[in-house]
């Protein structure tokens, strides 16, 4: 593997004429912009309720700790992302201000930032939480970048099927974080996001297709189709709804989350239907479900720590 | 022989001073998180801290 991806083959000088590297001029906030902060704020606040909905204790600074290094990994992952995919964000509107693509950061530069990153964020959490956190951190780092960035997303469009899972995994670390192994419950957190990826990006990439077509990412709609991906999307929210309610019925949560689980589960499958009625050049629908569908997954999780993590922190405190 | 010899290697612009002492100030701030992390994780886990089974 080169360690210079072919994003770093986009115009930008990657030394002077003397032979000597160009100085950077990447500030610290093309570094922050590295690390992709929206999707890490994602990434924490679902690792906070895997971390708060497990049974048993610990102590705030471990937790704190667990949460630091989840955050830092999800940020390597998005620095190694990014100095891979240089090349395709270039060509997408959506991701061509990007630091590397604009020539602000070198691909060196972000390379040698993911890793150390990456490192650092695994060993930190091996020596200070858990060997099995740290594996699972370790594993959910190679699979991003190794097996949905390098590999899946430039050669099929199950891309974001399988590719999912790397964006499901952090529940599942801070669950793990708490009681140092797994159980039905943290698995049942990673099925829900899961199988929530799918319907959110293939959303998106309806009304993007252009784009991803442009840069060559072959998305299910440049490949299948307009209509195929509506019948996609629609199958992936009737596998998705049921797991999202699954945590109620099974004890794990309360009426106050299955009732959520419900109304928002009506409200996804009910926009993927008008998204399977809808045809190009609307994307109204679309565009409804893309935005439903980070509020379902946000609810979801939040009625979650409420009923199980926070409800239960008030009642350790009242007794 | 005499000849003055131009080997000053790269003089960086002041947007690159810049740019670079905010870079080492921020690498700075990490190390030090990093110290405080240790130090605190060392107080709350006690004796603990050295006990790490697999």
């Amino acid at each position: 593997m080169s360690l210079i991806s072919e994003g770093a083959d986009i115009g930008v000088p990657l030394a002077t004429r003397s032979g000597h590297a160009e100085p950077s001029l990447a500030t610290v906030g093309d570094y922050i912009a590295l690390m992709k902060p929206r999707v890490m704020s994602l990434v924490v606040f679902t690792a906070l309720v895997g971390l708060a909905v497990a049974p048993g204790s610990i102590n705030p600074i471990t937790g704190f700790t667990a949460l630091l290094c989840i955050t830092v990994g999800a940020g390597a992952s998005g620095a190694l992302n990014m100095w891979y995919d240089a090349d395709i964000d270039a060509l997408m509107i959506r991701t061509a201000r990007r630091p590397v693509p604009m020539g602000r950061v070198q691909p060196g530069e972000a390379l040698a930032f993911g890793l150390t990153l990456s490192a650092f964020s695994v060993v930190v959490l091996g020596l200070l939480v858990n060997v099995l956190a740290a594996a699972l951190l370790a594993f959910t780092i190679f699979f991003y970048v190794a097996v949905y960035t390098m590999w899946l997303k430039r050669s099929t469009p199950q891309n974001i099927v399988i590719g999912g899972a790397a964006g499901a995994f952090p529940p599942m670390i801070g669950w793990a974080a708490v009681t140092g192994s797994l159980s039905l419950e943290p698995v049942l957190l990673f099925m829900i996001i899961f199988f929530w990826t799918p319907p959110h990006f293939w959303a998106l990439a309806l009304y993007r297709t252009e784009e991803y077509a442009r840069a060559g990412v072959p998305m299910l709609p440049v490949v299948a189709g307009d209509v195929s991906t509506r019948r996609h999307i629609l199958f992936y929210t009737l596998i998705l709804v049921p797991i999202g309610i699954a945590p109620w019925p099974l004890g794990f949560a309360g009426a106050l989350y299955g009732a959520t689980a419900v109304i928002t589960g009506g409200i996804m499958v009910l926009l993927a239907a008008q998204v399977l009625s809808e045809r190009r050049p609307v994307e109204r629908a679309s565009k409804q479900l893309f935005a439903f569908s980070i509020l379902y997954l946000f609810l979801l999780f939040a009625v979650l720590l409420v009923d199980r993590g926070w409800g239960g922190l008030l009642a350790r405190l009242a007794t | 022989m005499n000849e003055p010899a131009n080997d000053d290697g790269i003089v960086l612009t002041e947007a690159q001073k810049r740019a670079r002492r905010s870079r080492s100030i921020a690498i700075a701030f990490a190390l030090a998180a990093l110290v405080i992390l240790f130090y605190a994780m060392t107080i709350v886990k006690g004796p603990g801290v050295l006990v790490r089974p697999i």
